[in-house]
């Protein structure tokens, strides 16, 4: 999804002076109460979701969709667990993210010091073609990259699925780096340099440290995008064995037998991750957001 | 604003041809290359090599085994014939509506809300909270939202949408097997999932407002849509610009949602560009025809890239002229 932007002002969520809080006309409230309509209307999925996560298939006949469950129950729940072998497929979801994460992260530290920092020739231009990777149609890639794969062995591995979104990611990363990197105070890597330190180690014990918030807002996003990616996975991981979340999911979509409640649970099992990560790390976004404007 | 927002794809990539930040004791700025050497060559391996390839095959028939065979430029001949093919292309309007004009109009009229009535009169925790709300949608992976949603309006009397409808006695409804409810429960569920990025990049743009403008505004009588439109719009135009660009973009590349959803159904007629590619590769295995249609992708997303960019540079200068 496109949520490159989002993701990166997310965290600014400084509040405004409250001036003015007591003069509430009827207009505002009326307002406000549209909004709160609105944000209903946006949870209707998820209530359904939680609902029904918890009933009965007989508690679902007889009371819908909307209703509470009469005692709560966890068939359904469990029988996607059963069915998908839910943990396997939650560690390969997190083996994969995390890998990807950690990876575009330091290439695009390392271009972006090359591009930012090092000021390479004509640098606009690979900071363009780099660019290009993250907004490429996946369809362009997807044949020749199945061919790739399957002829080196890859297909099938979870290492396909990590190379690929390495370089996608790595790819906004480096953009963003570049630019946060093109404004880096001078004075202190003039002051490194004259103590006599490589560039090696101009990267990794001056440059690394200061934009380390960026860095872990990067590596936040890079997971929860990876997490969710959907086209690349199901393409080259067929198997049980190597599926991500999202991929095991949608396979059960079209299976019709299944029930609502046993749809409801796995919905609710595949998004407790994501949700529990989010909320884990939406300090550390907030916190990496003031302090990745480098100064 | 941070950094960070304004180097997204909208914004300028050109840095100040300065030299090297760090003093250079030898060799200018060659040692540099050796940084990038690890992201080029992945580049080379997964993005330049592949697409070249993929260029190829429009040239090819070719069924996945063999050797692809060179027809010349026979599929790029059949596209301008292939109704399926503009289908697809027309369905792809639908989806940046859905995915673009509504989410960027309804955000815009939701963050100001947020922002200016809630957040000042309410409480900026409260204004914090329904923003994180309409966000929860963006973090769903779309294959679980999907799911939801196809039984949810799950054809008969199961399905919770006719349900819901039953209770005012209007009888149950094939929503995903005809049209046009089969697109417009698409584009429903694209608003819904999109609607969150705009509040949330507009809201962070609304810190830049200084609070004393909409007060004098509010002195000197204007109301809100004055306001909103004098105030709130000039202010936020950057990051319109980069939710439009960066929407459109998603818009033409959607293919979760159609495959899960409807599976370009019913009778192809929530087909679109990529979900189209897709089956040519793996349903059809005509892989030539698949990476034409993949390459007409492409080249509209490239296109439509350089045009956005082209005019915000120009209307970046004009801003400046007028300065």
């Amino acid at each position: 999804m496109a949520a490159t932007t989002a993701i990166v002002t997310a965290g600014k969520t400084r509040e405004r002076p409250r001036g003015g809080m007591t003069k509430k006309r009827a207009i505002d409230w009326l307002l406000f109460i549209a909004v709160i309509l609105g944000a209903l209307v946006v949870m209707v999925p998820f209530y359904l979701i939680l609902v029904n996560a918890f009933k009965s298939p007989v508690d679902y006949a007889t009371s819908g969709p909307f209703a509470l469950p009469q005692a709560i129950d966890f068939t359904g729940i469990q029988a996607f667990w059963e069915r998908v072998n839910f943990p396997q497929k939650v560690w390969n979801s997190i083996f994969i993210s995390g890998t990807v994460a950690v990876l575009a992260v330091v290439i695009s530290l390392l271009n972006a010091f090359a591009i930012g920092i090092g000021r390479v020739r004509g640098r606009s231009w690979i900071v363009l073609l780099f660019l290009m990777a993250n907004l490429l149609p996946q369809e362009a890639l997807l044949y020749p990259l199945y061919y790739m794969f399957k002829s080196v062995g890859l297909y099938d591995s979870v290492w396909s699925v990590i190379i690929v979104f390495t370089v996608i990611q790595a790819a906004f990363g480096t953009y963003l780096l570049a630019s946060v990197l093109g404004t880096f105070p001078k004075e202190v890597l003039e002051a490194a340099s004259i103590d006599g330190a490589t560039r090696w180690q101009i990267l990794w014990r001056v440059v690394f440290p200061i934009t380390r918030p960026t860095l872990s807002v990067l590596l936040i996003f890079f997971f929860i995008w990876t997490w969710n990616e959907f086209l690349i996975p199901l393409t080259f991981l067929p198997s049980n064995a190597s599926q991500t979340v999202p991929v095991a999911i949608s396979v059960l979509t079209g299976d019709r037998l299944m029930d609502v409640t046993t749809t409801a649970g796995a919905a609710l099992l595949s998004i407790i991750p994501t949700i529990i990560f989010f909320l884990i790390f939406q300090r550390t976004l907030t916190r990496g957001i003031t302090a990745g404007a480098v100064k | 604003m941070s950094v960070i927002t304004r180097a997204e794809p909208g914004a300028r990539t050109k840095l100040p041809p300065e030299q090297p930040s760090i003093p250079q004791r030898k060799g200018g700025t060659a040692g540099y290359w050796l940084y990038l050497l690890p992201g080029f060559v992945l580049l080379l391996v997964i993005v330049i090599i592949p697409l070249i390839f993929n260029i190829y095959l429009t040239f090819t028939e070719w069924r996945g085994v063999r050797t692809p065979e060179f027809i010349g430029l026979e599929n790029w001949f059949k596209i301008f014939t292939d109704e399926d093919f503009w289908t697809s292309f027309t369905n792809s309007v639908w989806m940046v509506l859905a995915m673009v004009v509504i989410p960027t109009t309804i955000g815009l009229i939701v963050a100001a809300l947020l922002f200016d009535v809630v957040g000042r009169k309410f409480g900026g925790k409260v204004g914090s909270f329904l923003r994180a709300t309409y966000y929860l949608p963006q973090i769903l992976p779309i294959a679980v939202a999907g799911i939801v949603i196809g039984w949810m309006f799950r054809p008969g009397a199961t399905g919770s949408v006719n349900q819901m409808l039953a209770v005012f006695g209007i009888p149950a409804y094939d929503w995903l097997g005809q049209m046009p409810s089969a697109l417009l429960v698409l584009m429903g569920v694209l608003v819904w999932v999109q609607l969150g990025y705009p509040i949330v990049v507009f809201m962070a743009a609304l810190q830049r407002v200084d609070p004393e403008l909409y007060e004098a505004a509010e002195l000197d009588g204007a109301n809100w849509f004055q306001r909103f439109s004098a105030i709130t719009m000039s202010i936020i135009r950057p990051e319109i610009f980069v939710v439009t660009l960066t929407c459109t973009i998603a818009a033409l590349k959607v293919f979760g949602p159609v495959y899960i959803i409807t599976q370009g159904g019913p009778a192809g007629a929530t087909l679109v560009p990529a979900y189209y590619a897709y089956t040519e590769f793996f349903t059809k295995r005509n892989i030539g025809y698949g990476a034409t249609i993949a390459t007409v992708l492409t080249v509209l997303v490239v296109v439509v890239s350089i045009i956005f960019i082209r005019v915000q540079n120009s209307m970046e200068r004009k801003e400046r002229a007028g300065l």
